[in-house]
This record gives structure tokens, sequence and C-alpha cells, in this order.
């Protein structure tokens, strides 16, 4: 059962951004509507029509009522405080706050370099492609360290005993890695880590992303 | 990568580039092992030439426009592009869906479009159901008097055959490769039962390994916003897209008895025998070898 909502997502149905707020939007129960973005072929999202709605020309904008928002994490937690009053996806225990915080600003600055590596191998886009490749590799050795840290200490899950924003923000980048040839075999803790993400009650996949592991 | 000296491939009209995407600025692109350029020329013509090994641009290709596409050659095909009829028809919507890259052979692409058995697993509860996962007897040809591979009286359960669909149907297909990097489907529209949408795949070899497809369709549908009718088209071809790249080998072996085929595969077995007959060698396991 879904929760109705006043939520719009300006969609791009192969974005991992989007894949990002459509995942918490179903882990949320939240129903909402879908405007699709003609991304690629057609680059709508730079064009003057969409730049009213997005002054930066970038594709992904959540709309609630009066509100608009764009970037990810901004959209990720703006939807943890509104509709998860448990506060169970974005803590409010300021360490615990603090690292979910880190891990967004992580997925917001260096797996970029994944996005960009995967938009160049499936729909080449001009970038440098050996050093967005070499930095998603780095930003994913990171996180498996962290995550073999993590199990280390018998927890499951990037920030405190459940799951969070941080493992919602950080999983769509490894999940498509094979989108760009960069295998999961690498990354043994992320590997598990991945299973219990796709074992979450209501978890949703997208092309890329098996559904079962 | 090395210029392929398969004469077969290279005796093939390939698409290479929507026009929408061609501009004054020089699009660097892949064809056959041979790096070549496209680019708008000052009076607006299309121009297509080849990068030589020490970077100069080379000898100018033959250019043809279809279907909003530009087509190019690097040897001497003798046949025209294919013709698509329904294109041409008036309420007819064209939707050109963005080029995808793939690492894998072309042909391989090819083989999948033709292929219904995994619409169940990979296209789940919208290209097919595992509630209802057979492959009903079709049938499959080479029609000699076209050179044309063809698979008809194929029917197969659906939940949400297109963008437009709102319920399960049982939708019939036919299937045609036009040439060895070209296929088109026919598919039952959901709008108007007595006449099919038309979804092609381009195929453009970039190298043994590695293309990009041009997936384009002709479509009777006033209703659904084009940005839907692409996606729609883009979420099937990466899950397609996941598989074919991790399929081994990467190059298709013609060799009849290389994989085996089930019943469900005789368009597949059809087409590598067709191509087997023309001699092709790039993008396959045999013209590996010879390499």
């Amino acid at each position: 059962m879904t929760r109705p909502s006043t939520i719009t997502l300006y969609d791009f149905e192969i974005s991992a951004s989007c894949y990002k707020v459509r995942l918490l939007l179903s882990l949320l129960g939240l129903d909402y509507a879908r405007v699709a973005v003609n991304f690629y072929p057609g680059f709508e999202h730079r064009q003057p029509a969409f730049r009213e709605i997005n002054p930066l020309g970038q594709l992904l904008v959540l709309r609630d009522g009066d509100l608009t928002l764009r970037d990810a994490q901004a959209i990720l937690t703006y939807l943890a405080r509104k509709y998860d009053p448990a506060a169970r996806w974005l803590p409010s225990e300021p360490t615990l706050f603090g690292e979910v915080m880190m891990w967004l600003f992580f997925a917001a600055s260096e797996l970029s370099a994944a996005t960009a590596a995967r938009l160049h191998d499936i729909l080449a886009f001009p970038v440098d492609e050996a050093s967005a490749k070499t930095a998603a590799r780095r930003a994913f050795r990171i996180m498996d360290d962290a995550m073999t840290g993590r199990e280390h200490d018998g927890v499951s899950w990037f920030v405190g005993e459940a799951p969070t924003l941080a493992d919602v923000a950080l999983f769509p980048s490894i999940a498509l890695s094979r989108d760009f040839g960069v295998e999961h075999d690498e990354y043994p803790a992320l590997r598990r880590w991945m299973r219990r993400v796709r074992g979450l009650d209501r978890f949703i996949a997208m092309p890329g992303i098996p559904e079962h592991p | 990568m090395i210029r392929t000296t398969d004469r077969t491939a290279l005796d093939q009209w390939y698409c290479i580039d929507d026009l929408d995407d061609i501009g004054s600025a020089p699009r660097r692109t892949h064809l056959l092992g041979q790096e070549i350029v496209v680019r708008r020329d000052a009076d607006g013509a299309v121009r297509v030439n080849e990068i030589a090994t020490d970077g100069s641009v080379g000898a100018a290709s033959p250019v043809e426009k279809r279907y909003g596409y530009a087509w190019t050659t690097l040897g001497a095909p003798a046949r025209d592009i294919l013709a698509i009829p329904e294109s041409h028809e008036p309420d007819r919507k064209s939707v050109k869906c963005g080029a995808v890259t793939v690492h894998a052979s072309g042909l391989r692409i090819v083989e999948n479009f033709l292929d219904m058995a995994h619409f169940p697993y990979v296209h789940a509860e919208i290209l097919g159901s595992e509630r209802d996962p057979e492959v009903r007897h079709y049938h499959a040809e080479i029609r000699r008097e076209v050179d044309e591979v063809w698979a008809t009286g194929c029917k197969f359960f659906q939940p949400q055959a297109s963008a437009a669909a709102t319920g399960g149907v049982m939708v019939d297909y036919a299937y045609r490769v036009a040439s060895p990097f070209v296929v088109l489907l026919y598919k039952t529209c959901v709008v108007a039962a007595d006449r099919s949408d038309v979804i092609c795949l381009f195929v453009q070899p970039m190298d043994e390994d590695l293309c990009r497809a041009h997936p384009v369709m002709f479509l009777i549908d006033d209703a659904a916003p084009q940005a839907t009718l692409i996606q729609f088209q883009q979420l099937i071809f990466l899950q397609d897209r996941i598989i074919l790249e991790n399929q081994r080998p990467r190059l298709l072996p013609l060799e009849p008895r290389a994989e085996i085929p089930t019943r469900a595969d005789i368009s597949s077995v059809a087409y590598r025998r067709w191509l087997k007959e023309k001699g092709l060698l790039f993008g396959t396991a045999e013209g590996a070898r010879e390499l």
C-alpha cells in the first residue's frame, strides 16, 4: 500500500539520480506523479522551458505543493524530514546525522565520477573516460573499506544500526557500476551490503540492477 | 581499433548518427573498426570522412539520409538501404530513442532483438510474465527473393506491451532482418488493432565487440508524450544491455554446434545460417579466429 502525496518527480527512467529518489519514495511508501523528461536524446533539461523549473539546466527536480527542489541529496533529506516522522532514514541524533550527511556529500561529489563514466559508456557523453573510471573505482574502494569496517563492528549499514539515507544515496552508483565495466567482485563488502539493500521492504530496481540477489 | 577487411561487412549501409544531432562541430565515431567523422558543412550538407591512422581527415564516404538518420558505407553496397513503407504513413509518429553504446558484437544485439524467450525474465511484467513464459510455435525463414530473414506468426503474452498499453494482451509479432545489422519488428498496435507498430534497431558496428544501437519507432499513438514513448524503449533496452554485455563469448558463433538452440530459437538459427551463407566475419567468433 502506498500513501497519496502531492509530489511530482521530473523523471528520466535510466538516470541513477532519478532512481535514487524513486527508491526512497518507494521505501517511504509514497505515491507520486511522474513527468517524463526527454533527457536523452532530446536534452530537454537544457531547454528554456525546463530552465524555468531548474535554472541549472539539470535533470533532477521534485515538486511538492508549492515547493520546487533540485539536487538528489537535498531531495532525499527533504523527503525524509517531511514523510518519515520517526526519523529512521535521517536520524536527528547529532553523530548519526553528521555521518549521514558525510555520506550524502560523498555521493554528490566523489560518486559523480561514476555517473559520468556511466553516461560515457551508455550514451557516449563526452567525458574523460579514464579519469572518470579511476575516480569511480577510488570512491568504491573507500566505500568498500568503510563497509568492511562496519561489518567487522557487527553492523550492516553505513550509519547506525539500521538503513538510512546514506545507504540510499550510495547504492545506485555501485549497483549500476557494471553498466560501465566495473564488476562487483572487487568489492566484497559492498556486494554483501547491496544484497541487504535489495532485501529491504518495498525495494525497487531499475534496468541494470537485479531485483533479486 | 583496426578497420576490417571483411568484404561482406564493408559492402553494407550503416546508420551512424541522428540527423538532428549533426551540426558544424565534427562528431567522431567508429564504423567497422574505422574511425570516421560526421559533420555538417556550411551548406548544411552532411559529410562523412574517414580519419586516417595519422589522425588527418581522409577520404569522403557516401552519405544517405533516411528515417531521420545519416547512413554511410565503407564499401560498395549492392543493395539500397532498406525500405520501410510504414514510415511514410502520415498518421505515424517517428520516435527516435537515442543511440546506446553496448560492449558486445552488434550481431548479438540483433539476435537478442529476435529472441522472445527472454521477455518474461529480462523484461518481467512488461514484455513478458513468468505466469505465461511460453514461446508458441512460429515460422522462420530466409526469404530468398528479398534476401531477408523473417519470423512470422509470433505470439506472446505481454503485461505491458507498450507505453500506451493499459493491461496485459496477447501480442502478435513479426520480425524482419533486412541486413546483417538492421532488424525490425512489427507488433500489434494497442490503439489500432488492424495495424502494426514498427520498431527498428539500426546497429552501428564500431568494433568486433562494440556497437551503438539506434532504436527508432514508427508508432500509431497520438496520446502518449514523446518523452514517455522514448523512456519506455530506453528502459527495455537497458534491461537488455546488461545481459548483452555479460554474454560470453562476446562475438557471435556461427558454427551450428557452438551454442545449443531450442525450438524457440528458430529465428536465431535462420539468422546465423544466413550470415554464414553471406560469409560475414565481422563480429563473429569465426572471424576472430582469423585475426
